[in-house]
């Protein structure tokens, strides 16, 4: 089928601005213009540039989709003003996002113009009043510059006044603009002249009905043209009183638009609605406009009198409550999108009133209310943090009307067992089913996604952390669930995935199965867990597309396209993956071992620790903790993606991450204050000895054992080694290692109260900063050995920011991580470091710890160890390493498959 | 010559790959540049790769063969960097009008004897126009943002010259390209529709082609695909497209994108894939091709080939991926 592009009038500015016919009324911002405002003109003539871009801003934040430019000023130079401010304007991405309206009755100044904006700009403007050479020569200018026009009706004789000659002007100028010069039709935007009306002349008073009756016309016979004006002209004898000129604005253009006029120069921040101007003054209005009533200017003079009235009211500053004054519907729409609570309840209370039955109130205007949040987050209009907040408003208001609707439920009951009829509960929103699997504890994006999918209407069952393959299977049939979605963090947990999928077919459960959490991948998916099932696995993302995803699958008839399009996919993927030959040569185990880390150990004494054995923190100071916080992966959680603390200023998510960073800091405050959490450390240290190249032997009091670590086997280039961690130790002499585990307890109070409450914003929150804390100690902690405890670095002195980007000596790689992948070798750390009494962790069969904030490493103190991925490898070693570990192939296989292949 | 517009309805056509890389294979040094007739010039000119097309055009005129026996059917000048703000950097500037006919006279005599080989198949050559060191809508110092380090008129001026240049040297087609300032491309639009019209002479067909720079989907300007799209239409090209930066599977959604949006044919010849560590193109010839055989295969493309890294084989490739898919359909504009 042949595309089909549309003639619309296409602009940009750093982004599109395309004018549909369903586009409403397009806003000219008006105010950087200096014959229209004395503020900005001011601004320039003193040279001050930054603040006049203040102005645009302003514009552009009250609304403008373009921004007019006028630098036309007696005492300006209006090039070089013209050009000074549309460059420096390009740097600012907040404006230069919309298009330019250059604004000049001088063409020089025009073209200066035309030189400085990449978008697609509109000339204001171009007339034959200098006759049609100038016209054609200006308007082919324009052209080669690609800009659209305005044409002013305005010819040879002068300035077109009566419809008639609006509508003439306009014919005769599209005709050589579209045979002569070639422009098209969809470039060119009529300016019919708006003049000022209610002056006391009566010849005036027809021209607000001469603009509009004319713009009528010329919209039919020129239907891809567009129609302009300078709206505030229309009100010019009113110059002084605001608020009488706001609503002629008002009304003129409700008029004007419906005779097609299509954007306007207008004062983004002062504009009124239609409907809110006092019906004495909208008549009086009607009626000056519109030109009736208006023998002798009886209209004109009536308006006069009124607005002598209106005491010149000063700007009101918009009160934040006045939302509290429209209908209740409004009120919980504006109290969903923005996440305000405090009057939810009442609220719901009247709208329970109001409408016949409870559960009418959720299908009603608290599903409006979430669609609306839903469309925004969809539309990238609102971000996660507003998102669950939102949930929490709309989690109260469901609160406040769950019991009458119980109550009507156990009513119905009553009834309908009196009247002996069998009434089976109406089948309610789809239901979805999200569970952590079995070993894993991290379930932060699982809430997330939960809460993102309960505001778009969905029931969420939760089963929380850890579950087992066969309770999830069970409640979801006990629920009779629409679609199971599993979660999990650590890598075993993509096994247990697999396992669920094989159950689910055995079991014969015809639901689709949707697959998220950060050790998922769309590749795994593909590969392993969708082959194991067929009737629909999905691999989401993030939160953010787990709505468009259960969306697909819970409608009948995308579903099957959908489903279909993902196997096809996943299909591709898993031959490509097949077909795949390892790219990047490998080298045997042997070879591998040869080419260890390029070390010179002669210079190098190992630096005894101040102690052997471990060493317990009991209840640390989480005021200092806080203070080695690294917020970045906070709002990764949030999926606000960004570098700290440049995402706080970031033009998109700014505003937000920057609401919730204080929500954060307001919450974490709380925690340290009341001493919400404990923090918990062990730290010890080991004399080793190297007992194969990637072996190291421990001594610890009596007991001995040896960590076994992984080799680096893809083929390097010529000088780069393959490591393992073992390469940092000492290969002959005397050397140390060190192990730690930290961890953030007594979390689970406070969950539930939250829980409670209702509250999943806070409940994320202090979830993602446990997270956060025990990061932070981890960092801490690293910090102590090195000046302290170990003491290698005695002198180091390094500020949060080195810190995290780890531009320090020494290392603290976590077993199950990418330098020493085996996460089985958390057992011996842990047995090294007094086991689960030391800190309270516990370790899963999946050997996630328990806590889920906690985080537990190796220390090495080499200066040049550091971090690196072990990456693929091959058979030989893992023979080599199943012997070392005492495990048969297979389950050596079961525990590094995520490095096999 | 056949009507390229023609020809592009039928089939999709293929351009060709990386000069620099194939230059580098020679390993041409200080001497070599100079040549003979700047072998006193007081500047090292090493590295400026479209002076070869005066000192070395065999080596130029060789690549444009390897090219078109790969099945190239658009061949571009050497001529990227061939405007006296570019050849500033070598004091080169006087020499701006002559490399560009210099090259593409080399383009052409390539080019000519194809198409006498194979008259079926008809070879166009692109007049390269490339994107300068200078940008027109960002400032160089970051204190002062309102700051150009060159003007409009400035840019249009180079251009000028380069078009003089390239045209009387005989080229097909003139293609804006690795755009990542839209100014600069308006400024190259603005020099080509005067430089036409003074001359009266018929306009040749322009090519667009603009880079997108990362995955935020914008050119380094800061435009999206559709703003950027927007600005440079009004140039009426033949086509518009993407190239440089991106490897094809980077490219791919904004290739998507750009298909069904733009009312001319369009184009692309990415990277081969994202530079590794050492800054080299390690994507394999038949990678390429796959990625851009499902472009054909949907229907997004008209023209494609290769930018940096790419190589007659990846050409050879490509070019036989997409032989049996039909082109992009134009779309109707409605009017």
């Amino acid at each position: 089928m042949t595309q089909l592009i549309q003639p619309y009038l296409r602009l940009s500015g750093l982004e599109p601005l395309i004018i549909r016919p369903e586009t409403n009324f397009v806003n000219v911002g008006e105010r950087t213009n200096v014959t229209g405002s004395k503020k900005f003109a001011r601004l320039i003539r003193e040279g001050l540039y930054e603040e006049a871009l203040s102005v645009a801003r302003q514009q552009v934040e009250n609304g403008a989709q373009v921004l007019d430019v006028n630098m036309d000023d007696a005492l300006l130079e209006g090039v070089a003003a013209m050009t000074t401010f549309l460059n420096l304007l390009q740097a600012e991405p907040d404006i230069a996002k919309i298009p330019v309206m250059i604004d000049s009755s001088k063409f020089e100044i025009i073209e200066a113009g035309l030189k400085c904006v990449q978008g697609k700009c509109i000339v204001n403007s171009i007339s034959m009043k200098e006759g049609e050479a100038k016209f054609i020569e200006q308007a082919t200018i324009c052209k080669n510059y690609g800009a659209a026009v305005i044409v002013m009706a305005f010819d040879e004789v002068g300035q077109a006044d009566t419809k008639i000659r609006k509508i003439e002007i306009c014919k005769r100028a599209y005709k050589i603009l579209v045979e002569q010069v070639g422009f098209a039709p969809e470039d060119i935007i009529f300016d019919p002249n708006i003049f000022a009306i209610a002056t006391g002349i009566e010849e005036h008073n027809n021209y607000a009905v001469d603009f509009i009756e004319a713009t009528r016309e010329i919209k039919k016979l020129m239907p891809l043209t567009k129609v302009s004006g300078g709206v505030s002209n229309v009100s010019f004898s009113f110059r002084g009183n605001d608020h009488v000129r706001e609503a002629i604005h008002s009304v003129f253009l409700y008029h004007a638009i419906r005779a097609g006029m299509d954007m306007g120069i207008v004062n983004a921040g002062q504009m009124v609605i239609y409907d809110d101007i006092e019906p004495t003054l909208k008549q009086l209005c009607e009626d000056v406009i519109l030109n009736v009533n208006n023998d002798d200017n009886g209209a004109t003079e009536k308006l006069i009198v009124f607005a002598e009235t209106v005491k010149a009211k000063g700007k009101e500053i918009i009160k934040d409550e006045s939302w509290r004054n429209t209908i209740v519907e409004k009120r919980m729409e504006h109290a969903l999108v923005h996440g305000i609570t405090e009057y939810i309840d009442a609220d719901t209370e009247e709208a329970r009133i109001k409408y016949p039955k409870p559960l009418d109130v959720i299908e009603g205007p608290l599903m409006d209310g979430m669609n609306i949040v839903g469309d925004l987050f969809g539309a990238g209009k609102m971000f996660l943090p507003q998102v669950v907040k939102s949930a929490r408003v709309m989690k109260k208001a469901v609160a406040v009307l769950t019991p009458y609707i119980e109550k009507e439920k156990e009513e119905r009951r009553n009834n309908a067992a009196l009247e002996g009829i069998n009434s089976a509960d109406e089948k309610g929103p789809a239901k979805i089913l999200l569970a952590t699997v079995k070993g894993d504890v991290h379930d932060i994006g699982k809430n997330i996604v939960g809460v993102v999918l309960g505001c778009n209407g969905y029931e969420i069952i939760d089963l929380g952390v850890m579950v087992s393959a066969d309770k999830i299977l069970t409640e979801a049939q006990k629920h009779n669930v629409d679609i199971i979605g599993l979660s999990g963090l650590i890598t075993p947990s993509l096994d247990e995935m697999v396992h669920i999928a094989r159950e689910m077919k055995r079991l014969n459960i015809n639901k689709p199965l949707m697959i998220g959490g950060a050790t998922t991948s769309r590749m795994h998916t593909a590969v392993k867990i969708a082959p194991e099932y067929n009737e629909g696995v999905v691999h989401v993302l993030d939160a953010s597309r787990s709505v468009t995803v259960a969306g697909s699958l819970l409608n009948k008839d995308l579903k099957v396209n959908f489903l279909g399009d993902i196997k096809a996919e996943y299909d591709k993927l898993k031959n490509d993956f097949g077909n795949r030959k390892s790219a990047k040569q490998q080298l045997s185990f042997i070879d591998a071992q040869k080419n260890t880390a390029k070390i010179n150990w002669n210079n190098y004494v190992p630096v005894a620790p101040t102690f052997t054995g471990t060493k317990i923190l009991d209840k640390y100071d989480l005021g200092e903790i806080a203070t080695y916080i690294d917020w970045q992966p906070f709002f990764i959680a949030w999926e606000m993606h960004g570098k700290f603390p440049a995402l706080l200023s970031d033009e998109i998510i700014g505003k937000e991450a920057t609401a919730l960073y204080h929500d954060a800091k307001k919450l974490l405050q709380q925690i340290i204050e009341e001493n919400w959490l404990e923090a918990k450390a062990v730290v010890g240290f080991w004399e080793t000895t190297k007992t194969n190249p990637d072996s190291l032997g421990i001594k610890s009091n009596s007991k001995t054992c040896s960590l076994e670590f992984l080799r680096q086997q893809m083929k390097k280039v010529e000088g780069q080694p393959n490591l393992s961690l073992a390469d940092f130790i000492h290969p002959s002499t005397k050397d140390y290692i060190g192990a730690f585990s930290v961890t953030i307890q007594g979390i689970e109070k406070h969950i539930q109260k939250f829980e409670k409450e209702l509250d999943d914003y806070n409940k994320i929150i202090l979830q993602a900063l446990a997270d956060r804390l025990a990061e932070a100690f981890a960092e801490l902690l690293h910090k102590k050995t090195r000046t302290d405890f170990w003491g290698y670095e005695k002198n180091e002195q390094l500020s949060n920011e080195e810190l995290i980007s780890e531009s320090y000596n020494g290392i603290r790689p976590a077993p199950g991580y990418p330098a020493c992948p085996d996460h089985t070798e958390k057992y011996k750390l842990f047995e090294l470091l007094g086991g689960e009494d030391a800190t309270g962790i516990h370790l899963t069969e999946s050997l996630a710890m328990y806590p889920a904030s906690s985080v537990c490493g190796w220390y090495f103190a080499h200066p040049e160890s550091k971090y690196f991925g072990v990456g693929k490898i091959e058979t030989d070693q893992l023979i080599d390493y199943a012997k070392r570990k005492e495990m048969s192939i297979a389950e050596a296989t079961k525990w590094l498959r995520p490095i096999l292949e | 010559m056949d009507n390229i517009k023609e020809i592009l309805k039928k089939r999709i056509l293929i351009i060709d790959g990386a000069m620099g890389t194939m230059i580098q294979r020679h390993r041409l040094e200080e001497a070599d540049y100079r040549g003979d007739r700047f072998k006193d010039w007081h500047k090292d000119v090493k590295g400026n790769n479209d002076l070869l097309s005066i000192t070395q055009p065999e080596i130029i005129i060789g690549i444009h063969k390897q090219y078109l026996e790969a099945g190239a059917d658009i061949i571009e000048t050497n001529t990227f960097s061939s405007t006296t703000i570019a050849q500033a950097d070598y004091d080169m500037q006087a020499f701006a009008y002559e490399l560009n006919v210099a090259s593409a006279k080399c383009a052409r005599i390539a080019a000519d004897e194809y198409t006498k080989k194979n008259p079926s198949k008809p070879r166009f050559v692109a007049g390269a126009i490339g994107p300068l060191n200078k940008t027109l809508s960002l400032s160089p110092d970051v204190n002062n943002p309102g700051f150009r380090a060159v003007t409009f008129d400035e840019v249009a001026d180079a251009y000028t010259e380069q078009i003089k240049g390239l045209v009387e040297g005989g080229v097909d087609i003139l293609l804006v390209e690795t755009i990542f300032d839209t100014l600069n491309a308006k400024a190259a639009i603005y020099a080509i529709k005067n430089f036409f019209a003074k001359n009266n002479l018929p306009e040749l067909p322009i090519m667009i082609s603009g880079t997108i720079t990362d995955a935020s989907g914008r050119t380094l300007s800061g435009q999206t695909l559709e703003a950027f799209y927007v600005s440079v239409v009004h140039a009426n090209p033949l086509s518009i497209g993407l190239n440089c930066a991106l490897g094809a599977s980077e490219m791919r959604p904004h290739i998507e994108e750009l298909s069904s949006i733009a009312k001319c044919f369009t184009s692309a010849y990415p990277n081969a894939g994202l530079p590794n560590a050492f800054g080299e193109y390690d994507e394999q010839p038949h990678e390429t091709a796959h990625i851009i055989e499902e472009w054909a295969k949907q229907g997004f493309v008209n023209i494609v080939g290769g930018c940096c890294g790419t190589t007659p084989d990846h050409i050879r490739h490509i070019a036989e991926e997409v032989k049996n898919y039909k082109p992009r359909e134009l779309p109707m504009v409605s009017s």
